[in-house]
């Protein structure tokens, strides 16, 4: 079982849901990223979802994009967002690491390069966000060759032959996008979300977490509810914007969101639990 | 010709293939969100192509509101100067709004009334792209949203007040480089957040399939009537044909109604910027590699990390990162050549067009131009070249006057 199947199921087991929060890696700069994922697993993350910087992250909002632009000043490039995992497993052996970021980094430096430097470093998962099943078949062989899960986009219009075409190929968990637009947008709906969740549960076995929009605890509580596993990326990236010129102060803002969120999801599944 | 024979294919226009590859380029390169509305306009595009109605409709607008056919014009005096082939002229210069943007911003107008939409965006770089989506929104009476970055709209003044004087809403993209890759990312934002009501005219034959097939689509009436018109003036084909490349859909336009006739020779021009050795210029197919950008796989100028590149071109409208994917594939393929002209060579090529033709050329087709300077005198004179006149030069006189050290 792949460490974020294992962590799932564990979960699972426990009754509780998954939080994922999402940095962008070498924002503000590439010291801060290690010891962050550090505190946000202290602060009660299962996963740790870590963005790989693009000059032109088209998916993204205005939050990420900028954070795309402070990590890319010190070019912190897909090796260095690697190195970082490396140096990250060193001490957490535990916690699942799932990269986020798009195609053209990863043609670079080549397919099977990528997986195997990837599996070396410690990383579980890949999401790249412009790559759809249809166009992913190279990538995905080598992704299987080392056992790396991908993980795939679902959104609001995708139809019920899509969800099966892509749960197909998918293994971890599915990331259910909430809304039709970018991250960081002010769109959720959960009762919208829980309709197409149902749906999507019908059609596949495998974790569905839900991302974008989720902005503060009682969303987080709200999402969890009907989904396996909270994302929060904008939310996150935002405070570490805000807090640029004193990076000595992330881990502790990040861990105050991530802790209140975790409280609200916890508190969430014990009432639904004793009901 | 072809440099590598066993990628040849035998049918040019059975390219791209159902899934929009020309080969190893192309594709649908986007999140998930997007694929939904690709779908459903390949599916209403595939519909409309082939509709009688449809297609007499947007002949009819082509031929009263755009003015086509544009002529071929033997430029005489200017071959005879140039002492070598004789050149033709292709005068997309004349068309409404003064460039070829016009004929694919027409036609994916009409494609977007059709298939229900009432809000059309796009993105530019000069601003002839906005303005022929301007222009048509307001002959079509849709809202109209076009992104143009920081640097471009401080560039291009005239052409972000005629965006606006037509009705449309221009945007500033502050972000990334803040020019015409970062205004395409932001309108590709705006399309995902409001797919039900809105169409996405993208300006060139790249981004996910059906773009950059959809786009050569409509820009194929330079070269289907070119082809006309070399038969009955000049009697023959061509021998050659020059078009610059920027995104590349006036090349591709012109390109693809004569790709089965083989001796045809095909050259697309690139903006070479300070020089290809000096790493300043937009010349992704001369001196780039092949990556994924906007939707599709191709040819682009990036690092060694896979981060884009910014550009450098006197001419705003090469001024971009990536190239269509067609072309990438004609490339390898061999069945045209991409050469880089510069920011200088542009500029004589300017001058020299104007003073001896009487037409003020855009810096983007000047490119072109200055490419038939040099391979004019290598051709006989009973040699045929035909150059894509792409774009009149009006916007770029500010551009010229400025680097003379004029004030106009």
């Amino acid at each position: 079982m792949s460490r974020i199947a294992g962590r799932f199921a564990a979960l699972a087991k426990a009754g509780r849901k998954a939080l994922i929060p999402y940095v962008t890696a070498g924002d503000p700069n590439p010291d801060v990223t290690v010891p962050l994922m550090h505190a946000m697993v202290a602060a009660g993350a299962d996963l740790v979802e870590l963005g790989v910087p693009f000059s032109d992250p088209m998916a993204d909002g205005p939050v990420i994009q900028a954070a795309c632009e402070r990590a890319l000043k010190h070019r912190v490039s897909l090796r260095k967002v690697l190195e970082m995992v490396r140096s990250f497993r060193a001490q957490d052996q535990d916690t699942p690491v799932i990269l986020m970021g798009y195609l053209n980094p990863v043609e670079v430096m080549g397919y099977a390069a990528f997986a195997q430097a990837a599996k070396d470093a410690g990383v579980d998962g890949v999401l790249t966000v412009d790559l759809p099943p249809e166009e992913a078949g190279g990538l995905l062989d080598e992704l299987k060759k080392v056992a790396i899960d991908p993980i795939f986009l679902l959104s609001p219009n995708t139809s019920d032959e899509r969800v099966r075409k892509i749960a197909a190929v998918a293994s971890g968990f599915l990331y259910y996008v909430s809304f039709k637009g970018v991250t960081g947008a002010n769109r959720l709906d959960v009762g919208a979300v829980a309709t197409k969740l149902n749906a999507i549960r019908k059609l596949t076995d495998i974790p569905v977490g839900v991302g974008f929009g989720i902005r503060d605890a009682q969303s987080a509580a709200d999402v969890s509810a009907v989904a396996d596993a909270v994302v929060v990326g904008s939310a996150l990236v935002k405070r570490i914007a805000d807090l640029a010129e004193q990076p000595a102060n992330i881990d502790a803002s990040l861990s105050e969101v991530l802790t209140a969120m975790r409280q609200a999801m916890d508190a969430q599944q014990r009432a639904v639990a004793n009901r | 010709m072809a440099t590598n024979p066993a990628l040849k294919p035998n049918h040019w226009s059975d390219f791209p293939d159902a899934n929009g590859h020309f080969g190893p380029y192309g594709g649908r390169f986007v999140a998930e969100t997007l694929m939904e509305p690709i779908e459903e306009l390949r599916v209403a595009y595939e519909r409309l192509r082939n509709d009688p109605e449809f297609i007499a409709e947007l002949d009819r607008d082509l031929a009263q509101y755009v003015g086509r056919p544009s002529p071929l014009y033997h430029a005489e005096r200017w071959s005879a100067k140039l002492g070598g082939a004789q050149i033709y002229l292709k005068r997309e210069d004349l068309n409404h709004t003064g460039a070829h943007k016009i004929n694919n911003t027409m036609g994916q107008g009409l494609l977007a009334r059709h298939m229900g939409k009432t809000r059309v965006i796009g993105e530019t770089g000069a601003g002839q792209h906005g303005v022929a989506t301007a222009t048509v929104a307001a002959r079509l009476g849709m809202e109209c949203v076009v992104y143009m970055g920081a640097e471009d709209i401080k560039r291009q003044a005239i052409n972000v007040y005629r965006m606006r004087l037509l009705g449309a809403t221009v945007i500033s993209v502050e972000s990334g480089s803040k020019t015409l890759k970062d205004a395409l990312n932001e309108a590709m934002r705006d399309w995902v957040t409001n797919i039900d009501n809105t169409f996405y005219i993208i300006g060139t034959v790249a981004g996910p399939h059906p773009y950059p097939a959809m786009v050569r689509d409509f820009q194929a009436i330079i070269g289907r009537e070119a082809r006309t018109q070399s038969l009955d003036q000049a009697g023959r084909l061509p021998d050659a044909l020059i078009a610059c490349v920027g995104g590349g859909s006036n090349a591709i336009g012109l390109f693809h109604p004569f790709l089965d006739d083989e001796g045809v020779a095909m050259y697309g021009v690139e903006g070479g910027g300070d020089g290809i050795a000096s790493g300043h210029h937009a010349a992704p197919l001369s001196a780039g590699k092949p990556g994924v950008l906007h939707g599709n796989r191709t040819y682009l100028m990036e690092d060694a990390d896979g981060q884009i590149i910014e550009t450098h071109s006197i001419s705003a409208g090469l001024d971009y990162p990536g190239v269509g994917p067609e072309h990438a594939w004609l490339k390898d393929t061999g069945r045209a050549q991409y050469v880089a002209i510069t920011d200088t060579e542009a500029l004589d090529a300017f001058h020299s067009l104007t003073r001896v033709e009487g037409i003020i050329p855009a810096l983007e087709s000047s490119h072109a131009l200055a490419y038939a300077m040099k391979l004019a005198p290598t051709l006989d004179q009973d040699k045929i070249v035909i150059v894509n006149l792409s774009g009149r030069g009006d916007k770029d006189i500010h551009t010229v006057a400025a680097h003379e050290g004029i004030t106009v």
